[in-house]
């Protein structure tokens, strides 16, 4: 295999990221957002290309994310923890609509 | 609009025709270039939404479903149970380029997956635990394909902003810049001319009026 394969991993709080283990992903359980911004930066370092963070954390690591935004090697991914989502996720993706087109149309004529 | 500070020369006037022609030319392709950008964003950002829902319904129902498989659990017995995951969930990352933007791909490796994704036997374990981690499992591939979903809308939005300033620049302030300067040049040059053409008629009249004295 010429393509290298590589880790995933996960970084939230602990009674979220447990369940991800189990999938064999690489598990990182912080209880502060310096914790996890610190969880974020080791494992880029150790060549992990894909990481999720899970939401309750990644609402305070907005600058992490932004420092990583323009990256192609490393994708950062905020996902709804135990409690649901809190919309973050979804905040995300209507914030590049905008940031693309100009309006949000896309959510406008979808959830209508 | 604010002309260029040059000279008016001719040789500054075919320079600026020649820019001008660049401009429109680049500022054509650019257009062309966003438009097709935003073509493709927008089918990708509805995949990406799509995915964003799923997972946003169903994440958080496979691990409430864990936290309660845990909880019906002795402690101890669920890390024994968890200590070392069946299955090695790696990925390959590649990229891939749409429009000159570089995005990855991220596709499953299937080595790493074992034919079972419990990592332990069924005696000590609930019935719940086993659902909830199959339930993971079976997540895993939406999980991947939102995260390169998500990543290329992300990168495509960046590069569409950068695109659609450098049209506008273009657009709004250096052709219109470039006309009017060409605008200015040959008025400059014209009346120069103009002068010339006067001077030259002034001379031979008052050569002619010299004459007939």
């Amino acid at each position: 295999m010429s393509k290298k394969s590589s880790k995933i991993g996960v970084i939230g709080s602990s009674d979220a990221v447990l369940a991800f283990r189990t999938l064999g992903m690489v598990v990182r359980p912080v209880r502060s957002p310096q914790q996890a911004m610190l969880a974020v930066h080791r494992l880029v370092q150790e060549g992990v290309p894909l990481i999720f963070v899970t939401e309750d954390i990644a609402k305070d690591l907005s600058e992490t994310f932004a420092q990583y935004a323009s990256d192609p090697t490393v994708t950062l991914i905020p996902l709804p923890g135990v409690h649901g989502s809190d919309g973050l996720g979804m905040q995300r993706v209507r914030k590049n609509v905008e940031k693309a087109v100009g309006a949000d149309i896309l959510f406008n004529d979808t959830e209508d | 609009m604010a002309t260029l500070r040059v000279n008016p020369t001719r040789m500054e006037l075919t320079r600026i025709k020649r820019r001008l022609v660049t401009a429109k030319r680049g500022h054509k392709l650019l257009k062309d270039k966003r438009d097709a950008l935003v073509r493709r964003f927008i089918a990708l950002v509805r995949e990406n939404a799509a995915l964003r829902r799923r997972v946003e319904e169903s994440l958080p129902q496979a691990l409430r479903r864990f936290a309660l498989a845990s909880a019906v659990m002795e402690g101890t017995a669920l890390e024994g149970a968890l200590l070392y995951p069946a299955r090695k969930a790696e990925v390959f990352i590649g990229t891939k380029n749409i429009l000159s933007v570089r995005v990855p791909t991220v596709s499953l490796n299937e080595e790493g997956l074992g034919d079972t994704v419990r990592p332990y036997g069924y005696a000590e374990t609930s019935v719940e635990l086993d659902e909830a981690i199959s339930t993971m499992a079976d997540l895993l591939p939406d999980l991947l394909k939102l995260a390169e979903v998500e990543k290329s809308c992300n990168l495509l939005a960046d590069e569409i902003e950068k695109t659609r300033r450098r049209v506008n620049a273009l657009e709004y302030v250096m052709i219109p810049q470039f006309e009017e300067t060409i605008r200015v040049i040959s008025m400059k040059l014209d009346e120069n001319e103009r002068s010339s053409v006067v001077r030259l008629m002034k001379v031979k009249e008052m050569i002619s009026q010299e004459a007939e004295q």
